[in-house]
């Protein structure tokens, strides 16, 4: 139901996406993970057709089989909330601190569908309950400020169903929320998503998280899509030598914190920290940082490669080996 | 016999909430409900539990920004709540602090190595004070021209490690670290979780560690303190508490963290 | 990303600009004598001699207004500064302590807000007579309690951030902090009321002025030269006008430009409006 092909996104400075490819089908559920200026947002964005200002794109985005990339933003209005919804990463912001959140929710049932006001405040009631808020009824009327972190995400995914999209775009929905509310939320995504029969795409820092919610997963590095693949796989046996790297620094609780000697283990890490939109290497964006490197890698960019027909990773050593 | 580093006993703290009524009592809230620990010269505690839990009121107390309602804080066998403004001022040096955002730890209006060297200057230190900034720079695994830059020309991870560096300028004994790596990338996270290890070793620091992730104070704690709602609900070794849970809400911090049990 | 610069800002900078420079010109220039009195030419319509002609004693109306402009500025600029270093001060001070001295100082504020600098400068012309130094003291008493309530919200705001608890944490005394940390950071709220306070000080002592609580003939002053022209209002509108104008001029430009500036300082305050 969407595709990207060959999608960038330049900025002056450089590009914040490198010809991402893309394949969304219904009930897909597609994991995006990397560490924060690896281009999550921009994606997400760029499929709302909300990329900023000051972007050049290029590449072909369709949805529904029809390219959106030459189209205007009236038209991208009558594909957003109907066909594709987005939540963000911060609840508060996203509600108006002034509006009761039951008209924040009911709005776009009236603008889109033309839902008179009884009709859009029965469909809220009932979304209200779907995505697990208690005591509906009452927290129509309540304010922003009048609900905890967890309920404030609770109503944007209440408003982002509104509409029933068949695709939901969840950028980082549980960063700013508690470890243990942050599982709920996430769960509760996982539902929908089956119930509904509704693509999701969840974008997050959090491994653990994605790993619980997502079947598929792209990790994303500079603006790069570095590695694709089912979940579990990609997390047992990853491929490109970035997502090795985020997954050793990972804190592993079941691990032993002490070696043989009784000294404290170290974490190990990813040497240097991610560069600049401006100086990232204009071939691998890992370049630089890779404990594999090869001298190809910092001027020629890796192509995708594909190892069976569902996994596939990008890095120059693994050219040729396992075709 | 030899004194704990910190000695915390009974520690408790309400505020006043906004008024119901214009005749009752403002109602209070307990942040932190009769909780004790200790902190030994060289080791690790780590305090868990969801926003809101107390950890960072805990935090202020062991600071003395704010006195508790009930308890105290022994440091190195001294009662800091009871000393007088100038003596405390004084062993402020011994104990220091590592906050949670990296963009809002530094005065976005002075170079890096003025705030480095504020704890200096605190305690009137004057000769030294170049070397020693330059020596905790290098001590975080920075450079040492990074003294003359402004906050803005750093990244969050640098940044993290210029605020461990003012906070180890003047050769604490105790470092409070308030969800210090909770604002950091993984990849970053690991970085200052080593370097806090590393220092550690280094000057025998003990840690007061606050975080929400059981993961990341699995990795670092010798001891967990596992906190809701004000209240200690366990603790003890970490190991022992990761393998064996005691409590349903320590399992559901773990399953958070990615842990099956 | 919109970089234009509000109009507000831009009218008031062209109109604070003008009063500013005409208030310096009349100290090394102005056409005539603006105390120069000369009887037989009273009253005289505009020419190339007096360009916007001469009042009922045959002063030079052009020298007056310049001058007036200067005395005006001073006075305002004297009092804004008074009494702003004494609430920003105050409000410093309440905010570094807190607790019930915080309390304390900002009840003794609400006093004074709550009492009219009209009055208080009658009450200090009433015992040490009407002068111009009593009437910029009274302009100046009511800007310290504005200028405390702006520093202590603002100083409040900067308390709670990391790199104050982390200088705190470092041993460093309240009162060094406030100098190295909270004045700093909360100038820019500081300096857009004190542009507002300006207009302010400038409509103040002109009312004073007018009702010969402020300065005292032969000094120059915009509220006096009003006051004067009011009995001759059938005879010559214009010595009215002309002093009227100008003060509209000047505090519509401070009080534009503060506006600007709180504009272009944080957003947020403007959008709330
Ligand atoms: N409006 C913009 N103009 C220029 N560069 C931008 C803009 N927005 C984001 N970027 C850059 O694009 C890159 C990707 O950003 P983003 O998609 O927000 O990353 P993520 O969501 O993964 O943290 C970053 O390097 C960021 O600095
Ligand atoms: N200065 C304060 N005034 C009133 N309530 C406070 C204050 N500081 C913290 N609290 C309350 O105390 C409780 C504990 O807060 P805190 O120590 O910040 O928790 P944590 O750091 O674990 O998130 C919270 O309910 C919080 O709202
Ligand atoms: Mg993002
Ligand atoms: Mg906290």
């Amino acid at each position: 139901m969407l595709e990207l092909t060959d999608y960038s996104v330049n900025f002056s400075a450089g590009a914040a996406l490198r010809q991402a490819n893309l394949t969304i089908k219904p009930g897909d559920r597609l994991g995006i993970v990397g560490e924060s200026g690896s281009g999550k947002t921009m994606l997400a964005l760029s499929l709302m057709g909300m990329a900023p200002d000051g972007a050049t794109l290029s590449g072909a985005l369709c949805v529904d089989g029809i390219d959106m990339t030459q189209r205007n933003e009236i038209e991208w209005q009558n594909i957003r909330a109907r066909r594709v919804a987005m939540i963000f990463q911060e609840p508060m912001a996203a509600l108006n601190p002034l509006r009761r959140v039951g008209d924040t929710v009911m709005e776009p049932m009236r603008v889109h569908e033309g839902l008179s006001h009884d009709q859009a405040q029965a469909r809220a009631l009932s979304l209200f309950e779907e995505v697990g808020i208690p005591d509906p009824a009452a927290r129509l009327r309540q304010f922003p400020h009048e609900l905890s972190g967890g309920q404030r995400q609770r109503v944007l995914i209440a408003l982002a169903l509104a509409c029933n999209p068949a695709l939901l775009i969840a950028d980082e929905p549980t960063t700013a929320l508690d470890a243990n509310v942050a599982v709920l939320i996430t769960d509760l995504l996982v539902r929908l998503s089956q119930e509904r029969q509704m693509a999701l795409v969840f974008i997050t820092h959090d491994i653990a998280a994605v790993a619980r919610a997502t079947q598929d997963i792209v990790v994303m590095y500079g603006g790069d899509m570095v590695e694709y693949g089912p979940t579990a796989e990609v997390l047992k046996t990853p491929h490109h030598p970035y997502t090795k790297g985020l997954l050793d620094a990972l804190p592993d609780p079941s691990r032993t914190t002490h070696d043989a000697n009784g000294k404290r283990r170290r974490l190990p890490t990813i040497p240097g920290t991610v560069p600049q939109l401006q100086d990232l290497p204009q071939g691998c964006r890992f370049a630089g940082r890779c404990p594999v490197e090869v001298p190809q890698c910092a001027a020629q960019k890796p192509a995708t490669q594909s190892f069976a027909v569902n996994r596939s990773s990008a890095c120059h050593l693994n050219e040729g080996a396992k075709r | 016999m030899s004194v704990p580093l910190l000695t915390a006993t009974g520690l408790t703290r309400h505020y006043a909430l906004p008024r119901t009524s214009l005749l009752r009592p403002a109602p209070l809230l307990t942040a932190v409900d009769n909780t004790s620990f200790t902190i030994n010269a060289g080791e690790t505690l780590g305090v868990v539990g969801e926003s809101g839990s107390g950890k960072s009121t805990l935090a202020r107390m062991v600071m003395a920004f704010e006195t508790p309602d009930a308890g105290e804080v022994l440091f190195q066998g001294q009662n800091i709540h009871a000393l007088p403004a100038p003596e405390l001022r004084k062993l402020r040096q011994q104990f220091q602090m590592v906050f949670q955002d990296p963009y809002g730890s530094l005065n976005p209006r002075r170079p890096v190595g003025w705030s480095i060297a504020e704890p200096l200057r605190a305690i009137g230190e004057d000769e030294n004070t170049n070397r020693r900034v330059k020596e905790a720079l290098e001590q975080v695994g920075l450079h040492a021209d990074a003294a003359d830059k402004y906050p803005h020309e750093f990244s969050g991870g640098q940044r993290q490690r210029i605020a461990i560096a003012r906070a180890i300028v003047t050769r604490p004994a105790l470092l409070v670290a308030d969800e210090a790596v909770s604002a950091l990338d993984v990849s970053v996270q690991a970085q200052i979780l080593n370097l806090l290890m590393d220092l550690q070793d280094d000057l025998g620091l003990g840690i007061l560690f606050i975080s929400h992730d059981l993961a990341v104070v699995g990795a670092i704690c010798d001891t967990l303190l596992v906190m809701q709602h004000g209240k200690p609900l366990e603790a003890g070794r970490t190991a022992d508490i990761l393998r064996n849970p005691a409590h349903a809400y320590t399992q559901s911090l773990l399953t958070a963290a990615g842990v099956h049990t | 990303m919109n970089r234009r610069l509000p109009t507000n800002l831009v009218i008031g900078a062209v109109l604070v600009a003008l009063v500013v420079g005409v208030a310096a010109l009349s100290l090394v220039w102005t056409p005539h004598d603006p105390t120069l009195m000369n009887i037989r030419g009273k009253f005289a319509d505009p020419s190339e001699a007096h360009w916007l002609g001469t009042d009922q004693l045959g002063r030079d109306v052009v020298s007056q207004l310049m001058a007036a402009a200067r005395n005006s500025m001073t006075v305002a600029l004297v009092a804004v500064l008074l009494g702003g270093s004494i609430g920003v001060a105050l409000g410093l001070f309440a905010s570094a302590v807190g607790g019930w001295v915080e309390d304390g100082v900002m009840r003794l504020a609400d006093l004074g807000f709550a009492f009219p600098a009209l009055l208080f400068a009658i009450m200090l012309a009433a015992v040490f007579g009407p002068s111009l130094s009593n009437a910029v003291l009274a302009i100046a008493f009511i800007n310290i309690p504005i200028f405390a309530r702006v520093t202590r919200g603002s100083a409040n705001q900067i308390w709670t951030l990391d790199y104050v608890s982390a200088s705190r944490a470092a041993g460093m005394n309240k009162f060094v902090i406030s100098r190295d940390h909270i004045l700093p950071n909360i100038a820019a709220a500081i300096i857009v009321q004190a542009t507002i306070e300006f207009a302010v000080a400038i409509l103040a002592e002109a009312a004073l002025s007018y009702l010969g609580l402020g300065a005292q003939p032969p000094a120059s002053s915009w509220g006096r030269m009003l006051s004067e022209a009011q009995t001759l209002m059938y005879l010559a509108p214009q010595l009215a006008i002309y002093p009227g104008l100008c003060i509209i001029t000047a505090v519509l430009g401070f009080g534009l430009l503060g506006d600007g500036l709180r504009d272009i300082s944080d957003p947020r305050l403007s959008r709330q409006r």
